[in-house]
């Protein structure tokens, strides 16, 4: 925008000179005295203000206070001073997890490379499950059907982890004296899946079956929940770019590619971001929930691995809080890495 | 051309149908098992006859879950949290979400930061475990000695909610608050009288997500909870779970159940109140969940 003098000038006709007008006078002094004018807006206008402290105050006291506990992760370990006062220990924490070489760093290691593979693997295939659903949502015609569909697939959602796992962990039970197998193992066995000793011995005690119990699970519990949005979009569609792709001589799968897939292409994207940004925040509840000694090969996580040996163990706070960090961090780094390149690529971005 | 065009949409159609059942039939299945084998009886559970309906009808597994007083209390437990924090976090919300909803506010983009920047970086549960520490014991030292309340008020908050609810009160119309502010509206009056009601189906779909991660919530709340009276009904489950393998096996050779009948039936009495509000808080779901502006 071009400045004018006038803009921040005006002509006093009495004494035939320019001279500061009243609302560059305004400006000027809000400049020099900012803070007095933010405290003057906030007192005009307390209420809105006072609205919103008691989320401020959440927000800080439980989001951004454990945060500060992090520093555990630099400083000597020490039970009885609280972080502030403990010694500054610079990186041992870490290179203790990355290149001690003994059990616990071995551990850190496998515990990092199974998060990156869970989350990999809910990247590939629990992403795209939920936009395949929302195209054949769109595909019902019929009202009342849709909403069948859907009440049934949204449900699973609502159920706890806990109960989710306890019935998956009911539905793959080994067998044993007084009971038999889980129904899922015997359906399994039936078809040839899995031989009668591996379904006997229990699908969740073995490390094979780890990875793909905890994808099955969450697309099951969470497919037709995520497409919600991603449906959204594509009732959004105006009807007359169908029509013009169709005198164009599209076929079905012409049109999805060239009216649907572009259309839906910037809730693809910030969803896309979304997930990576809790790429690596890994529901450890489930993991918790699902694992056990047999299967920490696989299903061992950076979160489960700091609980195990922080909360629960004897590592100590600062190693455990050193393993979260470097979790947090590369998930940070992910995140604004995704961001970064869905907007040069796509002109979409979340931030 | 015309014969080619309908070919390929009839495929896609017969395709979308049969995985759509197929999926549909797959979420259902699980519940339907689960009731099915808390009411059959003891031989058909065991030997896993039961595929669809159950078998040799029983309602003992029930019967005895419902006589347990344990239960009963954890279940008054979660109901308490559900409805205490459900109120507390809507309360948080809805006020913090309308501030940022005005474009007047000073800080608007750095409040928007702060919200959103815990969505993307958690401290991590070992931190998260130490502050929740701190936070009992400030707690107990002004006298709340009952562990539910630091449930209810430290825990559940969800930057995604708020964002939800402030998306929502950004498209209530200026014109219309304008002229509630013309007639005399305080602030307050503007929020409960033209906010609120006008953003009904958001405000249901975020209470609806705030009281089913209360209803859900297991980890904190198994951390943090040491009095076993005072444990929700999630924790309850597990630790029933955990525990009848050895126990639960030994002792009930003589029942007309299975063990693993009383896990079903336990299953199955966490998920009906979900069920029955369900139905009624459902329509909301594709008008309240407006996820395109977690700009800023």
């Amino acid at each position: 925008m071009k400045v004018r003098a006038t803009d921040f000038l005006e002509y006093d006709k009495a004494k035939g000179v320019y001279r500061v007008s009243p609302e560059q006078a305004v400006r000027d002094d809000v400049e020099k005295h900012y803070w007095r004018h933010v405290g003057l807006t906030i007192m005009k206008d307390w209420r809105l203000y006072l609205m919103l402290v008691p989320m401020l105050l959440v927000f800080f006291l439980w989001r951004y206070l454990p945060m500060y506990e992090l520093l555990s992760c630099f400083k000597v370990a020490d039970v009885v001073k609280p972080v502030s006062q403990q010694f500054f220990s610079g990186f041992s924490y870490f290179k203790r997890l990355l290149f001690a070489g003994d059990q616990l760093s071995v551990d850190f290691w496998r515990a990092l490379r199974n998060t990156f593979i869970l989350s990999f693997y809910g990247l590939c295939f629990g992403f795209p499950i939920p936009i395949i659903l929302a195209l054949f949502f769109n595909e019902i015609r019929s009202n009342i059907a849709r909403s069948f569909y859907q009440v049934l697939t949204y449900l699973p959602k609502f159920m706890s982890t806990v109960v989710m796992t306890s019935l998956v962990t009911m539905l793959v039970k080994q067998g044993s004296l007084v009971s038999g197998m889980g129904i899922v193992s015997q359906a399994l066995q039936a078809v040839g899946f899995i031989s009668s000793d591996v379904a006997n011995a229990g699908l969740l005690n073995n490390p094979a079956f780890f990875r793909s119990i905890y994808q099955i699970s969450g697309i099951w519990e969470g497919a037709g929940y995520d497409s919600i949005v991603f449906f959204a979009a594509i009732i959004a569609i105006s009807p007359t770019s169908y029509e013009a792709a169709q005198i164009d001589g599209a076929d079905k799968w012409a049109q999805m590619r060239y009216v649907v897939l572009p259309s839906i292409l910037s809730t693809i994207v910030i969803m896309l971001i979304n997930r990576i940004g809790s790429l690596l925040n890994i529901g450890y509840e489930k993991v918790l929930l699902l694992y056990n000694t047999n299967t920490y090969v696989t299903a061992d996580v950076v979160s489960t691995f700091a609980y195990r040996n922080g909360m629960a163990g004897s590592a100590g706070n600062g190693l455990s809080a050193a393993a979260e960090m470097m979790n947090n961090v590369i998930g940070m780094i992910l995140v604004i890495g995704a961001n970064t390149i869905a907007r040069k690529a796509t002109d979409t971005s979340l931030y | 051309m015309k014969r080619k065009l309908e070919i390929s949409e009839l495929i896609f159609k017969i395709i979308s149908y049969t995985l759509l059942t197929v999926f549909a039939l797959a979420c259902l299945y699980p519940f339907v098992y689960a009731v099915s084998a808390a009411i059959s009886g003891r031989q058909p559970v065991e030997y896993n006859t039961i595929i669809l309906f159950p078998k040799e009808i029983q309602f003992q597994a029930f019967a005895r879950m419902f006589s347990d007083n344990t239960f009963w209390n954890a279940y008054s437990n979660t109901l308490f949290i559900t409805l205490y924090g459900t109120l507390w976090a809507m309360l948080t919300s809805i006020l913090g979400a309308y501030a940022l909803s005005k474009k007047r506010l000073l800080f608007r983009k750095t409040f928007n930061f702060f919200l959103v920047f815990t969505m993307w970086f958690a401290a991590g549960i070992v931190p998260q475990y130490l502050n929740y520490l701190a936070t009992q014991r400030v707690f107990n030292s002004v006298g709340i000695t009952d562990d539910k309340w630091l449930v209810v008020i430290a825990m559940g908050m969800a930057a995604m909610n708020i964002i939800l609810l402030r998306n929502a009160f950004e498209g209530v119309p200026s014109e219309v608050e304008e002229a509630a502010i013309v007639d005399g509206a305080t602030e307050m009056q503007v929020l409960t009288k033209v906010h609120i009601p006008m953003s009904q189906s958001t405000i249901a779909t975020v209470a609806l997500f705030f009281a089913i991660s209360r209803w859900n919530g297991y980890f904190w709340a198994r951390q943090m909870i040491s009095n076993p009276n005072e444990q929700p009904l999630q924790v309850f489950i597990r630790l029933q779970l955990e525990q009848f393998t050895d126990a639960e096996q030994m002792a009930g050779w003589n029942f007309p159940y299975a063990s693993d009948s009383v896990i079903y039936a336990l299953i199955v009495c966490s998920i009906v109140p979900i069920l029955v509000i369900y139905p009624f808080i459902q329509k909301y779901f594709a008008k309240g969940t407006n996820v395109g502006g977690v700009k800023e």
